[in-house]
């Protein structure tokens, strides 16, 4: 098998050792950039709904006001506004700051991260709303204050409601990071640009990259139907 | 309000572009996603996997992706098609694809595959009796659909295809990409030229939130009308 594959790479001219290698390097690239910026996102998240979910205008207005933006325009303007946009604050580039600005990776961190929080921001406050009110009635009569019935009823039950749209958001988050191709990072989409110009081959480049990035889905829908079959056990049917 | 240093009129051509994109990828989603829900609940298992096939490929893979493929590809496909109809036939035929229309397909062929989930559940959502009695009136096949199905599919269709609308205005962004000049490409454009990238990119963000807000409250609208006459329950 290893020769039959050596044999396949030697006769073949696109994907080499060398374009592998180059893809690779886009996948990390991706995956780093997904994951960080869903794993600080969600951190974000959680308090900005408990906020978003508070009585007062003052503390709610200013989240709603931070989702509605973020969530009603395109992630892409989002991305340049950051990245040509912190270039242009005076004095940046004398702080500590730019050298890890001047790097298009954190520009795009930042957009995906503000981004993918403002959308779990409204998931989870769907999820926290939709509490049944006997469960924070049978809290409140058994003394809990308005701390540990967040902690013990309402944010465990939503964490169950709100798994399945969360779900969909790490995946629409996997696909808009193709987007940080166009501010010069080498995810796999840029990968796929680069060998795209080397070879002039558009259906070898960009499938081979499709079915990378279906390959991810795939494996992230698997572990979320895991995660959501764990968390909603009690609800199946007896005996399954 | 601003000074858009003389870059006005190209983005409002930009915004222009922007919003013709938009409706006719939305014509093109809503037409495929009708034939693929119909395909999904056809008795015919052909039709069933292929709708399957396309929805799953298509959910697969980043919109981007998709673009770039469609744009790059879509013309040396069509060349080596040229080349191959000149070798048989000597027909001389040339097609530039341009990125107006690899953005139509493209948009649209992605949200075709939203639009036939949305479709399939507003098709399932309408009593199997209803279809049964305008049969058992001698209503036709075709009539059935379009007096019966459709009205009453429309109802529950609807806050899908304005939530797949408001993420298909914003995905538009993504043509300025492969070089069609929409407004976020005359944006940066300009910002790059006048390195002002807060003074060019924010008025654009504005009016792409104006048209999300506008559609929020069309469809809102849309949504009463269609709910007219429904009792809700409790």
């Amino acid at each position: 098998m290893p020769e039959f594959i050596a044999e396949l790479l030697n006769h073949n001219d696109i994907f080499n050792a060398t374009t592998l290698m180059h893809y690779w390097d886009g996948l990390v690239t991706t995956v780093q950039l997904v994951f960080l910026s869903l794993v600080i996102g969600l951190l974000m998240a959680l308090p900005l709904a408990i906020l978003r979910t508070v009585k007062n205008p003052l503390v709610s207005g200013p989240v709603w006001l931070y989702t509605y933006l973020f969530r009603g325009t395109p992630l892409l303007i989002q991305l340049y506004i950051i990245y040509y946009g912190v270039a242009q604050i005076p004095g940046i580039q004398d702080t500590f700051w730019w050298t890890i600005f001047r790097e298009p990776f954190y520009p795009a961190l930042l957009a995906f991260t503000l981004n993918t929080a403002a959308y779990t921001t409204e998931i989870i406050r769907g999820a926290i709303v939709a509490t049944p009110n006997g469960e924070i009635e049978a809290a409140k009569a058994f003394g809990m204050n308005w701390a540990m019935r967040m902690r013990r009823i309402i944010l465990p039950n939503a964490a169950r409601r709100a798994v399945q749209a969360y779900s969909n958001e790490v995946i629409f988050m996997l696909h808009a990071s193709a987007i940080a191709s166009v501010v010069t990072i080498v995810d796999l989409t840029g990968a796929a640009r680069d060998i795209y110009s080397r070879f002039y081959a558009p259906f070898d480049a960009f499938i081979f990259v499709a079915l990378l990035y279906m390959m991810l889905t795939f494996i992230l829908v698997f572990v979320f139907r895991k995660l959501e079959n764990h968390l909603l056990k009690h609800q199946r049917p007896a005996g399954s | 309000m601003f000074d858009l240093k003389g870059y006005g009129p190209s983005l409002m051509e930009g915004a222009i572009v922007t919003i013709e994109l938009a409706f006719l990828s939305l014509a093109v989603a809503l037409a495929l996603g009708l034939i693929g829900a119909s395909s999904k609940l056809s008795g015919n298992r052909l039709l069933r996997n292929t709708a399957t096939a396309y929805t799953t490929l298509i959910r697969g893979v980043p919109d981007l992706v998709m673009m770039l493929l469609f744009y790059y590809g879509g013309q040396v496909a069509v060349n080596n098609l040229s080349d191959l109809l000149y070798e048989l036939y000597e027909i001389d035929f040339f097609f530039q694809f341009d990125p107006f229309i690899s953005g139509v397909v493209t948009i649209g062929l992605i949200f075709g595959a939203y639009m036939t989930e949305t479709f399939r559940g507003a098709f399932l959502a309408v009593e199997k009796g209803q279809i049964e009695a305008a049969r058992a009136y001698g209503f036709t096949r075709w009539h059935a659909f379009r007096r019966v199905m459709l009205p009453q599919m429309l109802r529950h269709a609807l806050p899908g295809i304005g939530n797949n609308w408001q993420v298909l205005l914003k995905t538009t962004a993504l043509v300025s990409i492969i070089g069609l000049t929409d407004m976020v490409r005359v944006a940066e454009e300009a910002a790059k030229a006048e390195r002002m990238p807060f003074h060019f990119f924010i008025p654009v963000a504005l009016v792409y939130l104006g048209l999300t807000a506008g559609s929020e409250l069309f469809i809102k609208w849309l949504d009463k009308r269609a709910n007219v006459g429904v009792v809700h329950g409790d």
